[in-house]
């Protein structure tokens, strides 16, 4: 089970390096949108300084949801999802690869950015750790369950904006926890409740989604 | 009476609220009962 | 196979579940009716003036039931889903699917009832409340469902995405609902909360009761209709 594991990260990892293209997208939307905001807004920098946790966050929401179709879209189009269904390896191990891979190439990244957006709005220097910290937890968070929408809807016309449509909601309160822990350490606050709260969220969606993304893959491809 | 419509000089808020509220419920039946005229032939 | 196991998935056959349906909507439907007419009599005329809002806060008399309603109707719309999952009866998935638009609906009025309430109250036509947050989240969660279910041709395949997606919903409902709750303590600026509700008196809460049984008859007469509907169309 762990080499078939192994084999599939491996192979994931391979297959993004191959379209670079596809992952530097992601990013740029990340950066981009994070962008848009003091241009909508203002750039008074208590403002900014206030609303940066929030707007980190969401940015890095929305990147992931852009991402999530190439999650299964590849293999689907050139039947490699249908022999890794009837395969020896277990669904649920197929698709927790998967998406640990689909983490690495666009989760990762954006924990690695998000302090270059921080230094743009003016983040207090103490705040940088909490943030990354709290990305790190909830970016796995958002493709582990994005993974499920992303199975839900493979193959469909109306494709990813149904896709945002039916992960968002489930994306609100890692938003809530991720957003406000860096909020609590910014008031002075620990935010340690929070983050233990994103990590138990984490193990839990860990150990349950794949088992509903598989439910799901199996559904979409009878 | 009309101390009733008046709500108390709410009347805009309270049947604002249980006008829409009905109106949807009755619109909600009214297509319902198309659709089963509809399959019934 | 007992004889116990036999009966109960007698009505699980659309012909047979067909004529049942048909019999308790028109009772369930009388039931509305009454319902309707004593809970309106009891929130518009006995219920007493509230001290502190006046005559505006009458219009909890929906807004609570009709909440109530949403997230109940959810719950059984996941529920009907696991059965179908389980089982793979044809009829559970008609159900969830037909409980869905009326669901929606209840959330929909929760939302505005909540939003005409807020504004004399509050002075604001939104109020970032718990409460109104998660009902807001919760339309889109099923609208999610209702878009789900409409963009799949595959007949077999909508009930059976719509089922995971129904069950991944309700779970994670609790969640989205203490998350939103945390987060409005966090943010205490905007310290308007509907739990600050009048201190029911014995004939609010009856209205409100009584408002409850009437959009549950209402909800049950309206799914059971639109199942039947389901059924004669699939042919």
């Amino acid at each position: 089970m762990l080499t078939a594991s192994r084999t599939l990260v491996r192979r994931d990892l391979l297959l993004a390096l191959r379209r670079r293209s596809d992952v530097a997208t992601a990013l740029l939307f990340f950066i981009i949108v994070a962008s848009l905001f003091p241009l909508g807004i203002g750039a008074e920098p208590n403002l900014l300084r206030s609303i940066a946790p929030g707007v980190i966050w969401v940015a890095a929401l929305l990147s992931s949801m852009l991402s999530l179709s190439r999650l299964f879209a590849g293999d689907h189009a050139d039947g490699t999802l249908e022999q890794l269904l009837l395969g020896a390896a277990p669904l649920g191990v197929v698709v927790a690869s998967k998406t640990l891979a689909h983490w690495l190439v666009s989760g990762l990244p954006l924990v690695l950015i998000a302090p270059l957006i921080a230094l743009q709005y003016d983040v207090a220097a103490d705040l940088y750790g909490v943030l990354a910290l709290s990305l790190l937890l909830g970016t796995p968070i958002l493709s582990i369950i994005g993974a499920i929408g992303a199975a839900l809807t493979l193959g469909l016309r109306g494709g990813g904006v149904l896709l945002s449509l039916l992960i968002l909601p489930l994306y609100v309160p890692v938003l809530i926890l991720g957003a406000g822990a860096v909020e609590m350490a910014g008031a002075g606050l620990s935010p340690s409740g929070q983050l233990l709260l994103l990590g138990a969220m984490l193990i839990v969606a860990a150990v349950f989604a794949p088992w509903a993304t598989a439910a799901a893959l199996r559904i979409s491809l009878e | 009476m009309s101390e009733f419509f008046n709500m108390g000089g709410y009347a805009f808020y309270v049947w604002g609220s249980y006008g829409v509220t009905f109106a949807l419920l009755a619109i909600e039946v009214v297509v319902l009962m198309k659709r089963k005229r509809e399959t019934k032939t | 196979m007992t004889t116990e196991s036999i009966k109960w998935f007698w009505y699980s056959s659309p012909q047979t579940f067909f004529p049942l349906a048909g019999r308790i909507a028109r009772i369930c439907t009388v039931l509305a009716a009454v319902f309707g007419v004593a809970g309106l009599y009891t929130g518009l005329f006995v219920a007493p003036t509230d001290a502190t809002q006046g005559e505006v806060y009458r219009v909890i008399f929906i807004h609570v039931p009709a909440a109530w309603m949403s997230m109940f109707l959810y719950v059984v719309m996941a529920f009907w889903a696991a059965v179908g999952l389980s089982f793979n009866t044809r009829l559970s998935f008609l159900m969830a699917r037909a409980l869905a638009p009326t669901g929606a609906l209840f959330t929909f009025i929760a939302l505005w009832t909540g939003s005409l309430w807020g504004k004399p109250t509050w002075g604001t036509w939104w109020v970032w409340d718990a409460r109104l947050t998660s009902e807001l989240i919760l339309l889109f969660l099923y609208f999610g469902f209702i878009a789900l279910q409409a963009s799949i041709d595959e007949r077999r395949r909508a009930d059976r995405a719509g089922a995971v997606l129904a069950i991944v919903g309700v779970v994670n409902i609790p969640i989205i609902y203490y998350s939103v709750k945390w987060w409005n303590t966090l943010h205490q600026g905007a310290s308007v909360s509907f739990s600050k509700a009048p201190s029911m008196a014995t004939t609010m809460f009856i209205g409100m009761i009584l408002m409850a049984l009437c959009f549950w008859a209402y909800s049950i007469a309206v799914a059971l209709t639109r199942v039947r509907c389901e059924i004669a169309e699939a042919g």
